[in-house]
């Protein structure tokens, strides 16, 4: 799931200062889960928001709307009709679904309300962590279901690095060194003789670096 | 002073603890400001970030969540889901320049009719001090 | 080992480099070696004079690359600096700061001024150092860079498949760290590295010498020492602080108490003396450790005492090749 942060309100307050009406359009899917920008949040920000215009005499139409998600075409075309009421939308949708709607609205003013951080589990009520990287070649097979991509601070394919110490990281001392978790699973698999396999050298051109990528499914797609 | 500023405040109260309280204090005969209105809840877990914000944006000067003591919550755990809301809102005021004093939260047993007393005289006060919410609905 | 002269190692075949390192070991003797760090500025005077202190008692000398991620001059111009005076370079070069095609290109660089020996590691990250708020790279790990660097000498040829002209001539090392977690797979580790082709080791600076010896028994179990020259790292003590701080505060690192409280019983001023006695000492001992193939001196800061623990040591004078 994809995991975001609320951005601090003064920064989205210095943002929709110059907007007179404001949506603030939410999204029911992974900002909901995460609690960063589901309909709650929206509610809790546009009070926030209307509390603060009111006490500065600034006269602002704050409005809430939340749809299903802001990364699909049908949804976002559910505020048509509406959109050109406002002068900008601040979307707690993640960068996803931010871009998506000001694709579709791209005479509207677009203003991020969460800051997206990584792709990630829910530990417990509140606590979200990063698990994957979406490198495009997923090796998990090799590495006892761990990612040393996302969970390795240094990414080494072949670790741990000299730096781990009773199983955390050197850069975080409660953070799990993803090594150590790969040796246990190992070692809890019965396959530790795997870990003298060495890895071999990343193909990285699937990930960041090989540029802007694109997943196409040619048998699912409607038109010829 | 030519306007006596007379405070709107908010008070959530549990049913279980403050508001029997607060019954306490009447039946006592104890005087405590009129200007704290009294909402009851089955429990301060009940409340949430927004029922506070609103009360806020609709003009309220303070409010005020009034729970059971600590470890002693009826339903165990509603009183630290509380204390932790409050605590988040108190830090959203503060981030968008209003008194985070105005939200205030108190723990106190069915039987301690004073102490109700005492709290509320003492959120009135409080916010008597600040002076009215900035914040016209 | 028994020694062997320049002219029998030449003649059997076995020296696959240039490297004066390789052919001291090969020759069968303890090998020396130390480390410089460079300044964080342009003035290689400021490598060039630690060199000055050190090259008659060493083989060779490693330079640092931007260790614990502060921004200095690099590894490749002080190694440069260090042969144009006539000393024998180790390059450190970390898969931190650097994509594939920089390593390779930096490999070329190097065997470009006959830097004939390098060391490929990880490097600690950035957050450690100036610049925390950089990227890093890690396009290769360590064991990777060990591979590209030996399929660069070895089969003359670059990641991407095209040859190369003039293949690098580098003594490829690797690091080691007999102290850090797991313990279980330290020597795995060792074994990891040495199939991907490290040629010989330099470990992490050794305290506790009972649980280093103990890594080196597994090591020889697994046949490991004698496929890979292992130096074993050593630091000196300024100070009971320094040791102190060092067990606390760096990780991988085993200080025993033993060494602390030796250090703190003497008075602050013969603390540095008691620091060079314990490292001696620990010299002397592991010298008749099988396995042992020579000693990394790391005295950072502290160059001018190399020579006197390379000479207590009794590894002094260095053999001429």
């Amino acid at each position: 799931m994809i995991i975001a942060e609320k951005k601090p309100i003064g920064e989205i307050i210095q943002e929709v200062k110059g907007y007179k009406r404001l949506l603030i359009l939410g999204c029911n899917e992974c900002v909901t889960v995460c609690e960063a920008g589901g309909r709650k949040e929206v509610g809790t920000l546009a009070s926030a928001l209307r509390i603060y215009f009111m006490k500065e005499g600034v006269e602002k139409q704050i409005d809430e709307r939340t749809l299903e998600r802001q990364c699909d075409h049908e949804y976002l075309e559910e505020i048509r009709d509406i959109a050109d009421q406002y002068d900008a939308i601040l979307s707690l949708a993640c960068g996803v679904g931010v871009q998506f709607t000001a694709e579709k609205y791209h005479t509207t003013p677009l203003i991020p309300g969460v800051n997206t951080c990584f792709l990630g589990a829910n530990e417990q009520r509140g606590v979200w962590t990063e698990r994957c990287q979406a490198c495009g070649s997923c090796i998990l097979a090799r590495t006892g279901g761990i990612c040393p991509i996302s969970r390795c601070a240094k990414r080494v394919m072949n670790g741990p690095c000299g730096g781990s110490s009773k199983g955390k990281c050197e850069i975080n001392k409660e953070l799990d060194c993803a090594w150590q978790l790969i040796i246990d699973r190992l070692r809890d698999l019965g396959r530790l003789d795997d870990y003298e396999i060495v890895a071999p050298i990343k193909e990285w051109s699937t990930e960041r670096s090989g540029g802007p990528r694109k997943v196409v499914r040619a048998d699912v797609q409607v038109s010829a | 002073m030519a306007d006596k500023f007379e405070p709107q405040i908010i008070g959530f109260c549990c049913k279980y603890c403050a508001y029997a309280a607060a019954d306490l204090a009447g039946s006592m005969r104890l005087s405590y400001p009129s200007c704290i209105k009294i909402v009851q809840v089955p429990c301060t877990g009940r409340i949430d970030v927004i029922h506070i914000l609103k009360a806020i944006e609709e003009g309220a000067d303070g409010v005020m969540v009034a729970g059971c003591l600590e470890g002693e919550c009826h339903f165990l755990t509603g009183n630290l889901k509380a204390k932790k809301r409050v605590k988040y809102v108190r830090k959203i005021l503060e981030d968008i320049g209003i008194e985070p004093e105005r939200v205030v939260m108190f723990n106190l047993s069915s039987a301690m009719g004073p102490r109700f007393a005492e709290i509320a005289t003492e959120m009135a006060d409080t916010i008597k001090k600040i002076g009215p919410s900035r914040v016209r609905s | 080992m028994s020694l062997r002269t320049l002219d029998q190692v030449k003649a059997s075949g076995e020296l696959r480099t240039s490297s004066r390192l390789e052919k001291i070991f090969r020759m069968g003797h303890l090998a020396v070696t130390s480390e410089c760090g460079p300044p964080r500025g342009s003035d290689p005077k400021a490598v060039t004079e630690k060199a000055l202190l050190i090259k008659d008692h060493v083989d060779a000398i490693n330079i640092t690359d931007n260790q614990t991620s502060v921004t200095r001059m690099c590894s490749l111009a002080s190694c440069i600096h260090l042969k144009q005076m006539g000393c024998e370079p180790v390059l450190q070069m970390v898969t931190r700061d650097r994509n594939r095609i920089a390593l390779q290109s930096d490999i070329l660089g190097a065997a470009s001024f006959d830097i004939n020996n390098m060391l490929c590691l990880t490097g600690d990250h950035q957050s450690f150092g100036d610049c925390k708020q950089g990227q890093n790279v890690h396009d290769l790990d360590s064991m990777q860079l060990i591979q590209t660097l030996r399929h660069m000498r070895d089969e003359g040829k670059f990641l991407g498949g095209d040859d190369i002209k003039r293949p690098p001539d580098l003594f490829v090392g690797a690091a080691a760290n007999p102290f850090a977690d797991p313990f279980e797979i330290r020597v795995p580790r060792l074994a990891k590295k040495v199939a991907c082709g490290a040629e010989f080791i330099q470990t992490q600076c050794i305290y506790n010498l009972d649980k280093f010896e103990e890594w080196m028994r597994r090591v020889r179990e697994r046949g490991l020492h004698e496929k890979v020259f292992i130096m074993a790292g050593m630091t000196p003590m300024k100070s009971a602080g320094m040791a102190k701080y060092m067990k606390n505060r760096v990780p991988g690192m085993d200080v025993p108490d033993e060494v602390i409280a030796r250090l703190s019983g003497v008075a602050k001023d013969k603390q540095p003396q008691e620091g060079i006695d314990i490292c001696v000492e620990a010299i002397q001992r592991l010298k008749e450790v099988e396995g042992v193939s020579g000693f990394h001196i790391m005295a950072i800061e502290w160059e001018e005492k190399v020579p006197e623990i390379v000479e207590r040591a009794g590894l002094y004078p260095r053999p001429q090749v």
